[in-house]
């Protein structure tokens, strides 16, 4: 019994928290455009995923932020090694990745469609600023804090040039490179949807436009809950088995 | 800038157990760490093998006083370690590991990882993961210096039980002046910083040596007179 306790106590505090929405909605506090009922953003929900809309969107949406995410992945992990390897990398780009880190990366948009138009490019350009910085000073702050035993005893073994960062310096480094990974792929899914609320393409972003457009608030409810669902599930597929993995060989759960 | 090691003249004999003993801080680890090809002397010549030490090589091996066990690889993968270096075979790569798992008693082990190993446990790790590769020369930097008594006895045993077999060429560094003759065919005593070899010591007893036995008790105090005399100097 001890260990569904928790899980028994979040139902009750999600049902209890239903029951507040429905009935706040029901008494008709505010208008049903404003707030609608939890009926009525489950039912938009079965509509929008029956009609295969939401799926269409949804696949839009990951496919921008999958191709974004990887140009940050491997072009942060570049910029990471080559600030923790090289000091003069470090005394010009250092301060320039974290300042760069702290803009949001939204304030990238206006430039993007300057540049690109209002396009794919520029929300996929959106999409690598807001990871970008976080990736590469996950992997420069990793590599750097790696004890500089493991390469020495590395080197010492014959192992050098490329298989010695492979094999041993982002290995070591996983965990900080991990947490701006994890980090990056927030980022980029903010920023992506930032981006999507202004271009017309079909899209998870555009969803919420447009039902804010139809002064639709159960859709843009359920969207919102779609956007949130995938958040999670992909914490859960990408992120959190890694992590698990990793605290498991270091003893750190 | 810390002068760490003054002018040395160290010749060791292939297959020689030799103890380089000297205070905290006089060098010895620098003088590991240059014969190792990891760092670099300011003056002189150091040859190995024959040849000129120009940096790192497999072939001469440093044991570290914290092990420096790889933490995201278990006991098998961090033993391998040199040798998938070396680009051999998946099949000889987990026999050769096995045989020197074995050799270090530490079969069952295998698959742990480094958070599961007690300190001895990871030293004997090490020594594997060191000799897996075959080097010719194994250097140790106070390999026993963070264990309890009872666990740096058993791995003298092992150690030299292991010396003998693999006639591999032994440079031992340590503080500890009876560690030092129980281990080794000579002991050299330095001085503080910048460490230079004030003396050195050829161990005749026979082995294996007991820390008990006041031959070799005899020998530590004579050593010790030595290095304390060198302090004060």
């Amino acid at each position: 019994m001890g260990q569904w306790t928790p899980w028994l106590r979040r139902a009750g505090f999600y049902l209890a928290l239903l029951a507040l929405w429905q009935v706040l909605a029901s008494a008709g506090v505010w208008p049903s455009y404003v707030l609608p009922g939890p009926d009525a953003v489950a039912a938009s929900l079965a509509d929008g995923l029956r009609q295969g809309v939401f799926l269409a969107a949804a696949a839009v949406s990951l496919s921008r932020l999958a191709a974004g995410y990887a140009i940050s992945a491997g072009v942060g992990t570049l910029l990471g090694l080559a600030i923790a390897r090289f000091s003069l990398a470090e005394e010009l780009l250092g301060s320039l990745v974290l300042a760069l880190q702290s803009l949001p990366s939204v304030c990238w948009l206006p430039l993007a469609i300057l540049w690109f138009g209002l396009n794919e490019q520029a929300v996929i350009f959106v999409v690598v600023m807001g990871a970008l910085f976080s990736i590469t000073l996950g992997v420069a702050g990793g590599v750097r804090n790696t004890p500089p035993v493991y390469v020495k005893a590395a080197r010492n073994m014959g192992c050098h040039g490329w298989r010695l960062y492979s094999r041993v310096v982002l290995p070591a480094a996983m965990p900080a490179v991990l947490a701006g990974l994890k980090q990056g792929w927030s980022f980029a899914w903010r920023s992506l949807m930032a981006g999507e609320l202004i271009y017309f393409s079909l899209s998870l972003g555009n969803l919420l436009q447009t039902g804010r457009d139809l002064n639709d608030a159960a859709r843009v409810m359920a969207v919102m809950a779609v956007i949130m669902a995938i958040g999670l599930v992909c914490d859960q597929l990408l992120f959190a088995p890694a992590e698990r993995r990793m605290r498991a060989k270091r003893g750190l759960s | 800038m810390v002068h760490a090691l003054g002018p040395i003249d160290l010749r060791v004999e292939r297959g020689e157990f030799v103890c380089l003993v000297g205070p905290s801080g006089c060098g010895k680890s620098t003088l590991l760490g240059n014969i190792a090809g990891l760092e670099t002397a300011d003056a002189g010549s150091l040859r190995a093998n024959g040849r000129e030490v120009r940096g790192p090589s497999p072939d001469r091996v440093l044991l570290f006083q914290e092990a420096a066990l790889f933490p995201w690889l278990d006991v098998q993968a961090n033993v391998e370690f040199g040798l998938r270096e070396r680009g051999i075979p998946r099949c000889e790569r987990k026999q050769a590991a096995q045989h020197y798992v074995d050799l270090v008693h530490l079969n069952g082990f295998e698959r742990s990882f480094v958070h599961q190993l007690s300190g001895g446990m990871r030293q004997r790790a090490a020594i594997a993961r060191a000799l897996a590769i075959e080097p010719r020369l194994l250097l140790m930097d106070e390999p026993f210096g963070a264990l309890d008594a009872l666990t740096r006895d058993r791995l003298h045993l092992e150690l030299e039980d292991i010396w003998a077999r693999t006639g591999t060429t032994i440079v031992f560094v340590t503080h500890n002046v009876r560690e030092a003759v129980a281990l080794g065919d000579r002991v050299l005593v330095f001085s503080s910083r910048p460490g230079r070899i004030l003396a050195e010591f050829r161990i005749d007893l026979p082995r294996s040596r007991s820390l008990q036995d006041h031959q070799l008790a005899d020998q530590a105090n004579e050593i010790l007179a030595v290095l304390t005399a060198g302090l004060e100097a």
